[in-house]
């Protein structure tokens, strides 16, 4: 599993941090997304799921 | 296939916690119906969870509401153009690139981190409050007491508003968000608050260094005066009403649900989804929001024309069996409740949504930790529903507890 980000698209929205915090994180400058694993172990497969389907910007990819 | 058509969008409820039973019917008949506006023109609306995503986060929709058929004839006709003008730095009601760049002047501020490291400091302001509920020794008004203060407190320190100045904007707030308030009476009711921003704005650029947002915000020198002062406004009227409704008619919620209050009390760790499963029951708008579409574009199989305009019914849209199954009409703080449109959808989506989360988390969890036999203190029946505001919540909930 591969996870990508568009910081363009990004609002801030935080929903990916707290959907899971191992996988990203938000900048201190702007709020927008940081990308901390992009593949993710199975541990953490679902959660990378849940992100992407919650960000409300369609900033979250996964393939 | 013939469409529904709805020739006016019903808003009575039938009881306190659910959305009128007219409009979970039109979404039981079709997701996606006409609905006429009120100066005749046949736009849509929206009532599926899906849809709704799929409008919200869609970039052919404006959410410029000059370019919006209205619902409410207040705004249609006699209403001069003025009022619905969009005001620099007013980015919840412009599009991208302009939302973009001023919603990026505040993203960092409202991050989950930022958000989290404020818990303690939140947690103090809840318990200085319940300690002042304490002080009625016995019965009290929850919302002038506890509800409405807490969230106000929050963001007049986060904004570095004198909380002592609250008259300044409290009522006329309640004015502007009025559905009983003429189109004049609300618009002299923002224009008061925009020239008690002003005078904050002036008062920050001659003291700056301020340990606060909009003292932050204007170190950037990136908006203009005019930007800034809009957006403060927009940020303390949204950082007070909406918490505040939220616990109110959260309080009463759960009151009236005793088996639901009983695991929150007995599974503390269930907050966190509790006030998810909150938002997604109660909304607390009564319908919204509404976009108009900028060009052609194809929803769910319905082709939606350009300038047609589109209303979303949230709360509906929340009880939409597809996206949770099992009973949607229940409250059930143990459902997987993620997901819902309370905080909206698409890049508008809530900027406080992370503090609000977590003054509900302290406000709710703190609130019925230190009231264990909290009661209504009137029948339920009676209970002043803010059927007349634009944010739906109670307008006060009388509560008793063994002093």
């Amino acid at each position: 599993m591969k996870i990508s980000v568009d910081q363009t698209k990004c609002c801030g929205s935080g929903m990916c941090v707290l959907t899971d915090p191992d996988l990203f994180d938000q900048s201190e400058d702007d709020g927008t997304v940081v990308l901390l694993q992009e593949h993710p172990d199975a541990a953490h497969e679902a959660t990378a799921k849940e992100a992407a389907g919650l960000c409300p910007a369609g900033a979250i990819t996964i393939s | 296939m013939t469409e529904l058509i709805s020739e006016k969008l019903p808003t009575t409820r039938q009881n306190p916690f659910d959305p009128p039973a007219e409009v979970t019917r039109i979404r039981e008949q079709a997701r996606i119906s006409r609905l006429r506006f009120a100066d005749g023109h046949l736009g849509w609306l929206v009532t599926g969870h899906h849809q709704v995503r799929e409008v919200l986060g869609s970039p052919k929709f404006t959410t410029d509401p000059a370019k919006h058929h209205q619902l409410d004839a207040r705004f249609q006709g006699e209403a001069p153009e003025e009022g619905r003008k969009v005001e620099p730095g007013m980015f919840l009601s412009q599009d991208a690139p302009d939302h973009t760049r001023l919603r990026k002047m505040l993203q960092g501020q409202f991050t989950v981190r930022r958000m989290n490291q404020l818990s303690e400091w939140i947690g103090t302001i809840v318990d200085d409050q319940l300690k002042h509920l304490r002080s009625f020794e016995g019965r009290a008004d929850l919302v002038k007491e506890f509800a409405l203060p807490v969230p106000s407190l929050v963001i007049c320190a986060l904004l570095g508003v004198d909380y002592d100045e609250r008259h300044r904007f409290q009522e006329d707030t309640a004015k502007m968000l009025s559905l009983e308030s003429t189109f004049k009476e609300a618009m002299e009711a923002i224009r008061r608050i925009q020239d008690f921003m002003r005078e904050l704005i002036e008062r920050k650029k001659a003291n700056p260094g301020g340990d606060d947002m909009i003292s932050d915000l204007l170190a950037t020198g990136e908006p203009t005066d005019e930007e800034a002062s809009n957006m403060a406004l927009l940020l303390l009227l949204a950082g007070h009403e909406t918490t505040a409704n939220m616990l109110g008619i959260g309080a009463f919620t759960l009151l009236q649900h005793p088996d639901q209050l009983k695991i929150l009390r007995d599974e503390p760790e269930v907050v966190d989804n509790a006030v998810e499963e909150l938002m997604r029951y109660l909304s607390i708008i009564h319908f919204g929001p509404v976009r108009t579409a900028t060009e052609d574009v194809e929803i769910d199989g319905h082709l939606i024309k350009a300038g047609d305009t589109v209303l979303m019914h949230v709360p509906v849209a929340n009880r939409d069996p597809e996206k949770f199954p099992g009973n949607p009409e229940e409250l059930d703080l143990r459902r997987p409740a993620g997901g819902h449109v309370a905080f909206g959808h698409g890049i508008h989506q809530c900027l406080g949504q992370q503090l609000a989360r977590i003054e509900m988390r302290i406000g709710f969890s703190r609130l019925f930790q230190e009231f264990p036999d909290l009661r209504l203190d009137i029948d339920p029946e009676e209970v002043p529903l803010r059927t007349d505001m634009g944010i739906y919540g109670v307008h006060s909930l009388p509560v008793a507890w063994s002093a």
